[in-house]
C-alpha cells in the first residue's frame, strides 16, 4: 500500500489516489504530496483554497475547520480554486540540498532549484512554491507574470509524488 | 537590571545545561546575588535538548541546587528570551518575586536548523520542508530579493553589515567570530539562497546568557542606586491578515476581506514597545537587532523606524550605524559575529544594554549610551522587543 503522509480525507483527490493505489499495476501511483491542496491535470491544474462564506477571506493552505478572520462571526469554508495566474513578489533558490523530511537523493550530485512567492491579485495573498524544473533566479523579476501547473516533488519505488510549480507565462515546458 | 552574564558562544561540544550554568553563574557574581536568595528561576527553553530542554527553567534550577525558588519554562523560538524577560518583569512587578534569575542556552547542531522528526502534516514547519524543502535562509534570500527590487539595495550594501558587525564582533570576548571580514570576502563566499551568500547568513552556535532582574526597592537595598531598568518589553503578536509571508508558513493571509494594517508585524514590535517606553526612536542611543542576515538587519532600521521606508542602506551607507554613528546597531557585533543561539539570543541582546548603558562594555561603548532597544522576532507569530534605560 502506497503510504500517504496525509490523512484529512476530503474530496476527490483521496477517491483519485485509492484507485490509483487499488488498481494495483506496477508502476509508481501518482500521489499528491498533500492530499486537498491542488487538483486536476495540465490546463485544469487549481491549487485549491477554502473560502469563509460569511467574510469571502481565501484560505491556502487550506482552513476546514474555522475562519481565522478575527472579526468575522465565523461562516462555513468551502473549497475553491485559486487564481492560476499571479505575479512574482520575490524569489530565491537552494544551492545546498534542504535537511528531511525534503527528499533527496543523497547519491546524486544536488540540483538547485528556485523557489518563487508569487502574489495571486484576486485573492491578495502570497503564495509560496517551486519553479518547473529549468527556471533560474536568472530567468525572474519581481513582478514577472507566472502560472501554477503540475509537477512532480520526487519518486520511490512505488510513488510519485506530485505538487505544484511556478512557470512563467510564455514558457512551455 | 543586577547582573548579566554570558558563556562565550562557539561550537563547543557540551551540553546546553552546562553553557546556561556557567552564563548564570556569572549574572549571579555580577549582581552580587546568592543563588539561594533567588525567588524565581524562568528558563528559555531550546527544543534540542530532548526533554530537560522542554523544562529548561527546572532543568538549571537542579543544576544551580534545588533551594525551592518558582520556576517557569518559556518558549517562543528565536523570541524565548524576551518572553523569558517578560515573564520575570511580569513576576517583579506583580510583587510575587522580588528578584529573578533569567537563562537561555542551545547547543546547536551543524548545517540547516530542520523540524522535529516524524511525519506531522498538521505542522507548518515539517509542510515547509517536506513540500518545498524552504529552508530558514530561503526565506531570508526571498526577503533580500524584495528588498532589492523594491528599494534598490543591492548586495554591495548586505555585505556592508557584516564589515560593519564583524569589525564589532572582533571587539566582543563573547562572540564566537572575532575576525574582521571584508566586502570582497563576503563577495567571494559561497551563494546559499539567491542573492545571499554564505557570509550574509548567520550562523547556528552553541551560547548562554543570563540576566538577574530584581524590583527596584531591592536593588536600592541591595547597593546599586542606578541601576539599568527595563522600561518596556513588547511580545505582540501578527494582526490579521499578516500580509508579509513569514517564517515557516508557506503563504500570507489573504487581504481580500479585511485591510491589512498599515504597518507591518515587524514594525508593530517596535512601535509597542516605544508607547510601553515613553521614547520614540530619536531617544535611542543604540539598538541590537535580530540580524539572521545582512538584508534582515537593514529592513529593521526600517522597522524600528531609525529611517523612513527604503532608506535603510542609505542610513548604513551614511556610517549612522556604525561605530560612533548617529544610532549605533549591533555594537555587539550581531548575530553575524555570535551565530545563533536560539534561547540565549534574545537574553543576550539584552546583556549587551546592559553593559553598554553602565558604561562597561569596553572597546565597543558608545559613548555617553542612555537608551537601547533590542527587537527580535521568532517563528509562529512571536515579536519581541525590550527597552532598557539608565
Ligand atoms: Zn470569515
Amino acid at each position: 500500500m502506497t503510504y500517504c503522509p496525509i490523512e484529512p480525507a476530503r474530496g476527490k483527490l483521496l477517491t483519485f489516489r485509492q484507485i490509483q493505489c487499488e488498481g494495483g499495476t506496477l508502476s509508481r501511483t501518482r500521489t499528491p504530496v498533500v492530499t486537498g491542496w491542488f487538483t486536476g491535470e495540465q490546463d485544469a491544474f487549481r491549487l485549491l483554497g477554502t473560502r469563509c462564506s460569511a467574510c469571502a477571506t481565501v484560505f491556502f493552505p487550506r482552513e476546514d475547520a474555522f475562519c481565522r478572520n478575527p472579526g468575522c462571526p465565523g461562516g462555513e469554508l468551502a473549497e475553491v480554486p485559486l487564481s492560476r495566474r499571479g505575479r512574482v513578489w520575490s524569489y530565491t533558490d537552494s544551492r545546498y540540498r534542504p535537511p528531511s523530511p525534503y527528499v533527496s537523493d543523497p547519491e546524486l550530485e544536488w540540483q538547485p532549484y528556485t523557489l518563487i512567492a508569487v502574489e495571486l491579485e484576486s485573492e491578495r495573498i502570497v503564495v509560496l512554491g517551486q519553479t518547473v524544473p529549468g527556471v533560474t533566479v536568472a530567468d525572474l523579476t519581481v513582478g514577472m507574470e507566472v502560472e501554477v501547473v503540475p509537477g512532480v516533488l520526487n519518486e520511490d519505488a512505488e510513488t510519485t509524488w506530485t505538487t505544484w510549480h511556478w512557470r512563467p507565462t510564455g514558457v512551455t515546458a | 537590571m543586577l547582573g548579566a552574564g554570558m558563556h562565550p558562544w562557539g561550537k563547543w561540544g557540551r551540553g546546553f545545561v552546562e553553557y546556561g550554568t556557567v552564563a548564570a553563574r556569572a549574572a549571579l557574581a555580577d549582581a552580587g546575588v546568592d543563588w539561594r536568595d533567588v525567588g524565581s528561576i524562568v528558563g528559555a527553553d531550546t527544543v534540542r535538548g530532548g526533554y530537560p530542554g522542554y523544562v529548561a527553567g527546572a532543568t538549571f534550577a537542579k543544576a544551580l541546587g534545588w533551594q525551592g525558588a518558582r520556576v517557569a519554562s518559556v518558549y517562543a523560538a528565536c523570541a524565548s528570551g524576551a518572553q523569558a524577560v517578560s515573564t520575570a518583569r511580569a513576576q517583579i512587578l506583580s510583587g510575587i518575586a522580588d528578584v529573578v534569575l533569567v537563562v537561555g542556552a542551545d547547543a546547536a547542531p551543524k548545517g540547516f536548523f530542520r523540524p522535529a522528526g516524524g511525519d506531522r502534516a498538521d505542522d507548518p514547519d515539517w509542510l515547509r520542508f517536506r513540500v518545498l524543502g524552504a529552508t530558514n535562509p530561503a526565506y531570508f534570500g526571498l526577503y533580500a530579493r524584495r528588498r532589492m527590487a523594491v528599494h534598490g539595495d543591492t548586495v554591495e550594501d548586505f555585505a556592508q553589515v557584516k564589515v560593519k558587525n564583524a569589525a564589532l564582533g572582533a571587539l566582543n570576548p563573547n562572540a564566537r567570530y572575532r575576525k574582521r571580514v571584508t566586502a570582497e570576502e563576503v563577495a567571494a563566499s559561497a551563494v546559499v539562497a539567491d542573492p545571499l551568500r554564505l557570509l550574509d547568513i548567520c550562523a547556528t552556535s552553541d551560547g548562554a546568557a543570563a540576566l538577574v532582574l530584581s524590583s527596584m526597592e531591592f536593588a536600592r537595598r541591595h547597593g546599586a542606586g542606578n541601576p539599568v531598568r527595563i522600561r518596556a518589553v513588547s511580545t505582540v503578536t501578527p494582526r490579521f491578515p499578516n500580509t508579509v509571508l513569514d517564517l515557516p508558513d508557506i503563504a500570507t493571509d489573504s487581504a481580500v476581506a479585511v485591510e491589512p494594517a498599515a504597518e507591518t508585524f515587524r514594525a508593530s514590535i517596535a512601535r509597542a514597545a516605544y508607547e510601553e517606553a515613553g521614547i520614540g526612536p530619536e531617544d535611542l542611543s543604540l539598538a541590537e537587532v535580530y540580524d539572521l542576515s545582512t538584508a534582515l538587519e537593514l529592513q529593521w532600521y526600517e522597522d524600528l523606524a531609525l529611517c523612513g521606508e527604503g532608506e535603510a542602506a542609505k542610513l548604513l551607507r551614511e556610517g549612522a550605524t556604525g561605530p560612533g554613528g548617529r544610532i549605533p546597531v549591533n555594537v555587539s557585533g550581531g548575530l553575524a559575529s555570535f551565530g545563533e543561539a536560539v534561547p540565549a539570543q534574545a537574553i543576550a541582546q539584552v546583556c549587551e544594554l546592559t553593559w553598554q548603558l553602565r558604561g562597561t562594555a569596553g572597546d565597543r561603548q558608545v559613548t555617553g549610551a542612555r537608551v537601547g532597544i533590542t527587537a527580535n522576532q521568532g517563528l509562529f507569530g512571536h515579536g519581541s522587543s525590550v527597552v532598557a534605560v539608565r
